[in-house]
């Protein structure tokens, strides 16, 4: 069980070196990464703003309920939801809710095109497929950190709007708990979490599925566990990065 | 010229090639025939160098694959076509973009250019009403068509086809066939067909390498396997009444 793993992990590893071998002729690369950038960041946004619109709103009303003492200030619903939404819904959340969406197309696209030797077919015409296939969307994926910075934006606002217009407290408080301690290094922190996460959901789904053996069923599997280890790798890298930028 | 030599290939316990040897020939169409499991498959993923084999040699034209270097491989695969059994079309792609893609992908030819020649194979391959349509909105005979034109869009000097009747009626079967030979002889090229259709092999069989438990058991013509008493192709290949009738009938003259 072990070895396997172990294997696994090397085998993800090499896929690395492979993706930045031979690299596809750029006039057809650049084709590649536009048509990724549609499918991974522009088709994402829909979702990501409807999400992190309520999510915002109901973090606001979830601590404005919980401040029950009379001597706690209203300010704290907006500096809660701030820091909720910087330092950990957005980059974190998010991405495990992308490793779903993202990930499992990711999968299940690249599965698909190995399941009918379409893979097959590139390597045989004598093209480097993991770069074809992979490149382009690590590429795309570089935007990730702007769809994170608008779930920010929207998860703030829909704070602002469930807080004031819910009658939990003025305008006036809330903005004035944004601005309270602000620490701008979170943004940093936010956004390099956000990148080293953008590289998993690019890479970790894409293996799932260019390695994957069998036909319809197993691209299904395979979707399935590619959403599990990326979200599992997500939340250990998630760790490991607030250990080293915010504890140390 | 292919020439295949000794070669052998496992997956894991399983020896699935034990040691073939056989030559394919510039110009003609050469058919690996064999029951499922006969290592048919096998030998020619091993040739297209999707499987490396554990021992023996594969040559192109003098080039032994083994010794060419990953880029030489990689040139050598822009001289190979293969046309796979599902006929692995992009399917996010329309059917002039897929016949198009190895000249984008290889040659610095303009739109222009690529589009004269992607028209020219299609038309070829008498199919000139389909090039905005997706391979999904295509039937299957069409697909393969498609398939061969991708194949041969690059002027290769070898084409290998995967099961190339599977799944089509009669009528397409024999239109394919016929499309693989004369591509075959008009472009002079190294073309090896891997099939279970036994028109096929009494149609287009100009080489016949027959396969049986991971070794060659035979090898001939399409007039050589009618008179041949190799027990095993015989059982094979006239497992059907009709075609022991034919047998019988092109022996008495």
């Amino acid at each position: 069980m072990l070895v396997r793993y172990l294997s696994q992990i090397g085998k993800y590893f090499l896929m690395w070196k492979e993706i930045f071998n031979k690299p596809t002729k750029w006039s057809v690369m650049r084709t590649l990464i536009l048509k990724e950038i549609d499918d991974l960041i522009i088709d994402s946004l829909g979702i990501v703003a409807f999400i992190s619109f309520f999510v915002g709103g109901v973090v606001a009303i979830q601590t404005a309920l919980n401040l029950t003492n009379p001597l706690i200030p209203k300010y704290l619903i907006g500096f809660a939801t701030r820091q909720s939404v910087i330092l950990e819904f957005a980059p974190t959340f998010i991405s495990i809710i992308m490793a779903g969406k993202m990930g499992s197309f990711i999968t299940s696209s690249i599965g698909t095109m190995r399941v009918t030797e379409q893979i097959d077919a590139l390597e045989v015409m004598g093209v480097n497929s993991l770069n074809y296939l992979v490149f382009p969307k690590i590429i795309a994926l570089q935007l990730f950190p702007f769809v994170i910075g608008i779930s920010m934006f929207l998860g703030i606002l829909g704070g602002w709007i469930a807080a004031v217009y819910g009658g939990f407290g003025s305008s006036d408080e809330f903005i004035g708990g944004l601005q309270k301690d602000f620490i701008p290094f979170h943004i940093a922190y936010a956004f390099i979490k956000t990148f080293v996460f953008a590289l998993l959901l690019a890479t970790i789904p894409s293996f799932h599925g260019y390695y994957m053996k069998g036909g319809a069923l197993e691209v299904g599997k395979a979707s399935t566990v590619s959403f599990v280890w990326t979200s599992v790798t997500i939340i250990l890298m998630n760790y490991i990065l607030t250990q080293m930028l915010l504890a140390s | 010229m292919i020439e295949v030599k000794n070669l052998v290939k496992s997956f894991g316990d399983s020896k699935v090639l034990k040691g073939v040897s056989m030559v394919f020939e510039t110009g003609k169409t050469n058919l690996i025939i064999g029951q499922s499991g006969s290592g048919k498959t096998v030998l020619l993923k091993s040739l297209l160098g999707i499987h490396t084999p554990d021992s023996g040699t594969i040559s192109f034209d003098g080039r032994i694959y083994s010794d060419l270097t990953k880029d030489e491989k990689r040139e050598l695969r822009t001289e190979i076509g293969m046309v796979f059994q599902g006929s692995a079309l992009f399917d996010s792609m329309t059917v002039e973009e897929n016949v198009g893609f190895p000249l984008k992908m290889f040659t610095h030819n303009s739109k222009s250019e690529i589009q004269d020649r992607v028209d020219f194979v299609l038309k070829r391959v008498n199919l000139v009403d389909a090039n905005k349509k997706l391979p999904s909105e295509i039937s299957g005979g069409m697909q393969k068509r498609v398939a061969i034109a991708r194949a041969i869009v690059n002027n290769p000097q070898y084409l290998f086809c995967d099961e190339p009747n599977s799944g089509l009626d009669p009528n397409t079967s024999i239109l394919i066939d016929n499309l693989i030979k004369e591509i075959t002889e008009e472009y002079n090229i190294t073309t090896v067909i891997n099939t279970h259709d036994m028109n096929s092999v009494m149609e287009i069989g100009e080489n016949i390498v027959f396969l049986k438990n991971g070794l060659k058991a035979w090898q001939g013509t399409k007039e050589e396997i009618f008179r041949t008493d190799n027990k095993a192709v015989t059982d094979f290949v006239y497992s059907s009444n009709l075609f022991k009738k034919v047998r019988e009938a092109y022996l008495k003259g």
